[in-house]
């Protein structure tokens, strides 16, 4: 009988300690981002986000009473350590969620791993393949190059343009943009009169301008990232092409116009309203969340970027879903974050479902035009 | 619209000119992929005459000459933007900058293998490429950053052909340069000691030239050079702390092209392989310039190994 209390008395105890070592256990965020090599540009303002933000949510307490944690690697931009590091977040660190994987290329090849482990995943990458057909345990952030491309040729049918210059970088990126942009073009009416390419460090593009030049093309139209297009662009100006140049939403931050300087002139692109935030009317429910993570953005690190905003969108939902969730419990953590609702980010207004793992309408891009060096917003 | 008038400019001329409207626009088009070609195979020749001096001095293959390049471009914008330096004094100041790295490599680098093989001193210019490059993302960060060009940005109209201002810095800045390597090597005493060091380096030594000191202006110059390339191409291509991989393997594909060691010859393989690209990209398919580069530089190689302008397994002293 003493016997028995005193087991009963160890086991009580031990049972409160261990509820209280599970309360005490950090929600565990993990990431795999490009924070160097060519998608450095994507990475690091991605990483810097996710750091803010958590040591934001941790000084207000945490979520449900814990603490989050960082868990973080670098992949260079390379998806083979993309793969390299979720193994090793799934099996050693053994995160709760994974919110990364700067660029389409990484992401698409850590999704396999991520459906066999079953573990949440929200990707901050651009390609409409990443949510088309839908993965049960993928969501995504960014807008899709689809939904670009569609917001470009809109503006174009208005303006009446129906032949158009394709130029595209050979990366991920921009051959992902060409592909949609060649499916698309016939529901607007469009015709593509030119469809040439340039490698992610070529430095000079005015052979292929030359040639685009001399089509009946109405427009030009670019899908790439880094220095490439800021290069397209000022050789347009060189080669004194004057029809209007469209580019796509991965020059979406200063550095674009900084590097082309005048040549940036008149230049359209479709991007998210975090661009154009202080242009927004103040009726617009974005207005507030853009100026907020701006303002904090910018006062820690310099020129606020579109795509640190994608991470802000990702880390919430994730946290709003654990937090609604009650638990990190990876099944029901998933199904919270599937029925995402209103959520007002930095991309747009987020309504996710069972068929949609982005939640994104063409309405959360705005076409904005440079002018002046500065965004504008076109009406 | 505007697009619509360009088509009837050219119909306007041709009907002057008696010929189709095809041929005039074609023949507009390879006189501009001719430019194109020119000055961005200038861009490969500047780098491309570093990788000759190293070669003349050592028989090794400095991959870190791309790097160089970097350096000399990185460190004359962050002296000019950060520091508030002139435009003139940065230059200065990021030419000496690298060519204290260049010293700095051979010294401490270099110099302590001197018993190496030539393979081994090439992997360790190989490592040292890559420190380099860290030590630039940590320095200057990872952005992309662009220079003032020397002289404004109004193109140059060549027909219905055009090129920049800062392309005539390049193309001028080359021959310069070829110029005085030419000299330097053929018609100094410093320059045949040199030359004499890769020939056979105990001889060079027993007839009293300073084996060691001789490896040091080798790398010295190359770094110089480099640094120039750096400043005069960035205008044009930007640059950034990973700028170094892809000039450093297109100098050297030229290097190759022409011929290992002879600057005339690097630069005519620099011109060689801008005019392949720019002319592939034009009349076959910009998706596939590089690949035809490299083919013609795998041909090059297979047909003559010491390249298109090199005399062949004779000695230069």
């Amino acid at each position: 009988m003493k016997k028995n209390i005193i087991a009963v008395a160890v086991g009580s105890l031990l049972a409160v300690s261990a509820s209280q070592a599970m309360a005490a256990n950090p929600i565990k965020i993990g990431t795999f981002l490009a924070v160097t090599g060519p998608a450095s540009f994507l990475g690091d303002p991605e990483l810097k986000t996710l750091q803010m933000y958590i040591a934001e949510v941790n000084a207000k307490g945490g979520v449900d009473g814990r603490k989050v944690e960082l868990v973080h690697y670098d992949t260079g931009g390379r998806a083979k350590e993309a793969v390299n590091f979720a193994k090793r977040l799934i099996k050693k660190d053994r995160v709760d969620v994974i919110v990364g994987g700067s660029t389409s290329g990484s992401t698409l090849s850590v999704m396999p791993i991520v459906k066999k482990n079953q573990i949440p995943f929200i990707s901050l990458a651009g390609s409409v393949k990443i949510i088309d057909p839908v993965q049960k345990w993928t969501f995504k952030m960014p807008h899709t190059d689809r939904m670009a491309a569609s917001k470009i040729y809109e503006d174009m049918k208005k303006r009446g343009i129906t032949r158009v210059a394709l130029i595209s970088g050979n990366g991920g990126f921009g051959k992902s943009g060409r592909v949609q942009s060649l499916a698309l073009a016939g529901n607007y009416g469009i015709k593509i009169v030119a469809d040439e390419s340039y490698g992610r460090k070529d430095t000079d593009m005015t052979a292929q301008l030359t040639k685009i030049r001399d089509t009946d093309a109405q427009a030009i139209l670019n899908f790439g990232f880094g220095s490439g297009p800021a290069i397209v662009t000022k050789n347009i100006r060189q080669l004194g092409i004057k029809v209007p140049l469209y580019e796509s939403h991965g020059v979406a931050s200063k550095k674009y116009i900084e590097l082309a300087g005048a040549a940036a002139e008149g230049v359209r692109l479709p991007a998210s309203a975090l661009l154009v935030a202080e242009q927004l009317s103040d009726s617009n429910p974005q207005k507030a969340v853009l100026l907020a993570y701006k303002k904090k953005f910018e006062a820690k690190y310099g020129p606020v970027s579109t795509f640190g905003g994608h991470a802000y969108d990702g880390l919430m939902i994730a946290l709003q879903a654990i937090d609604r969730a009650n638990s990190t419990d990876k099944a029901k953590v998933r199904d919270e974050i599937e029925k995402t609702h209103n959520f007002i980010g930095t991309g747009g207004v987020f309504n996710m479902s069972p068929t949609d793992h982005l939640g994104l309408g063409l309405d959360a891009f705005r076409m904005l035009e440079i002018k002046n060096g500065n965004w504008t917003i076109v009406k | 619209m505007s697009a619509g008038s360009a088509t009837s400019v050219c119909a306007l001329r041709y009907t002057v000119d008696f010929c189709s409207e095809g041929e005039v626009c074609m023949a507009d088009q390879i006189l501009q992929f001719l430019l194109t070609g020119i000055t961005v195979g200038a861009t490969y020749a500047l780098v491309a005459l570093g990788f000759s001096i190293i070669f003349n001095a050592s028989d090794v293959i400095n991959f870190a000459q791309g790097e160089f390049v970097m350096i000399g471009a990185m460190a004359t914008v962050a002296l000019s933007a950060n520091y508030g330096l002139p435009m003139w004094l940065a230059v200065i100041c990021a030419v000496l900058i690298t060519i204290c790295v260049g010293l700095l490599l051979q010294r401490f680098a270099i110099a302590p293998a001197h018993n190496a093989s030539v393979i081994t001193t090439i992997i360790i210019t190989i490592g040292a490429s890559i420190f380099l490059r860290g030590v630039a993302l940590l320095v200057w960060g990872k952005d992309i950053f662009s220079m003032p060009p020397i002289s404004g940005e109004e193109p140059i109209h060549l027909g219905q052909a055009t090129l920049l201002p800062q392309n005539l810095w390049i193309i001028g800045g080359t021959l310069v340069m070829v110029l005085g390597v030419h000299i330097f090597f053929n018609h100094t005493t410093h320059g045949k000691a040199i030359l004499a060091c890769s020939c056979n380096r105990m001889a060079a030594h027993l007839a009293g030239i300073p084996v060691g000191l001789m490896m040091l202006v080798a790398y010295g110059l190359s770094a110089f050079l480099g640094a120039m390339a750096g400043i005069l191409i960035a205008p044009i291509t930007f640059t950034s702390y990973d700028a170094g991989i892809m000039l450093g393997l297109k100098g050297f594909s030229a290097a190759v092209l022409g011929g290992m060691g002879n600057p005339m010859g690097a630069v005519a393989g620099g011109l060689l392989l801008g005019l392949i690209e720019s002319l592939s990209a034009g009349l076959i398919s910009s998706g596939y310039k590089d690949a035809i580069g490299f083919l013609i530089l795998l041909l090059v190689l297979f047909l003559r190994p010491n390249g298109l302008f090199s005399k062949a397994a004779t000695d230069r002293v």
